[in-house]
């Protein structure tokens, strides 16, 4: 691929998989209960009791696409 | 390394959200604000011809519960800065993942090219089927199944996104960078529109919705969108581009490094 040649200077060099993985477990998990607690808590699923949080981002969730009430 | 990247991301997803929210202060909230005020005179209307006593409650004010004033301020931009955050953090381990994979391209290139890829697979493809709908547009019994069609959609999306991309990577060494992507553009196009006909239809609005408030809605939500994944594509690309730079000076690459 050293033909291409809009290439930057450098070739990029691949982080190894076993040093992104476990960043990528627990950092992609903890970042998904988050967009789940914007997007879905309160709605058609509930793990806390009450509408508080629905409440609170509700205009946040219905402008960012999501399925609200 | 990663964690350094994915700390880089979730702050220009905290940018991104902030920036999103400043775009729908002015231009999301005003039609937030008119359906609600459609969903109240709905509700006033259906209220006066009910026969008295069997009136639904209203639950209007609840107690302890945000008001409009709480709603559209702070828990907007709670909302679109927690979001940003995470779809920003998310972003950044893809990019830690993709980085070095997928042929030459440097880190602002790739940055670019992943935030238009996840442009097109988070949002552009589920708002095709399931736009996103302003309050009063939806029933309230429905939320399970439209909330599960739509995150079956999404994940179709994203998966089949993800599998264009391993394609383009087998054929980028036979086809080139340019064919590659296009082959594997296309059969992403051709996965979605089987997945968009197979899925089922919602259509739940109700009769004298103003189409203008539906249509400045949905523009303004993709706006905002659009804003978090451009604040994201290239500012992550700028903030990566140095981390790596970086690292490739300590693998005793810094003489081609610019």
């Amino acid at each position: 691929m050293s033909d291409i040649t809009f290439a930057p200077a450098h070739q990029p060099v691949a982080i190894p998989i076993a040093e992104v993985l476990p960043w990528a477990i627990f950092g992609g998990l903890l970042l998904m209960i988050a967009i789940y607690f914007v997007g879905a808590e309160e709605g058609a699923t509930s793990l806390i009791s009450g509408m508080y949080i629905h409440e609170f981002v509700h205009d946040g969730r219905h402008l960012l696409g999501f399925p609200c009430h | 390394m990663v964690g350094s990247l994915l700390m880089r991301g979730m702050l220009i997803g905290v940018l991104a959200g902030l920036v999103a929210f400043g775009f729908a202060r002015i231009f999301g909230e005003p039609q937030v604000d008119l359906a609600i005020a459609f969903e109240e005179q709905m509700a006033a209307t259906e209220a006066a011809q009910a026969p008295a006593g069997d009136q639904p409650a209203m639950e209007e004010t609840d107690e302890g519960l945000p008001g409009r004033g709480t709603q559209a301020g702070l828990g907007l931009i709670t909302g679109l800065v927690v979001y940003g955050a995470a779809v920003g953090g998310i972003f950044a381990l893809v990019f830690a993942f993709a980085y070095g994979r997928l042929g030459a391209i440097g880190a602002r290139g790739l940055s670019a090219v992943l935030a238009l890829a996840a442009f097109a697979s988070v949002v552009l493809v589920p708002l095709l089927k399931y736009p996103a709908n302003p309050p009063a547009v939806s029933l309230d019994e429905t939320i399970g199944a439209r909330t599960t069609l739509y995150f079956v959609l999404l994940v179709l999306s994203v998966g089949g996104m993800a599998l264009a991309f391993a394609l383009a990577r087998r054929l980028l060494a036979q086809h080139g960078t340019w064919n590659a992507t296009l082959i594997a553009s296309a059969a992403y196009v051709a996965f979605i529109t089987v997945v968009l006909i197979a899925m089922p239809t919602i259509n739940e609005m109700p009769a004298g919705f103003s189409p203008d408030v539906l249509w400045n809605f949905r523009i303004s939500s993709v706006g905002i969108q659009i804003i978090i994944w451009a604040v994201i594509g290239l500012g992550f690309g700028v903030l990566a581009e140095r981390v790596l730079g970086e690292f490739r000076g300590s693998a005793r690459l810094a003489g081609s490094y610019r």
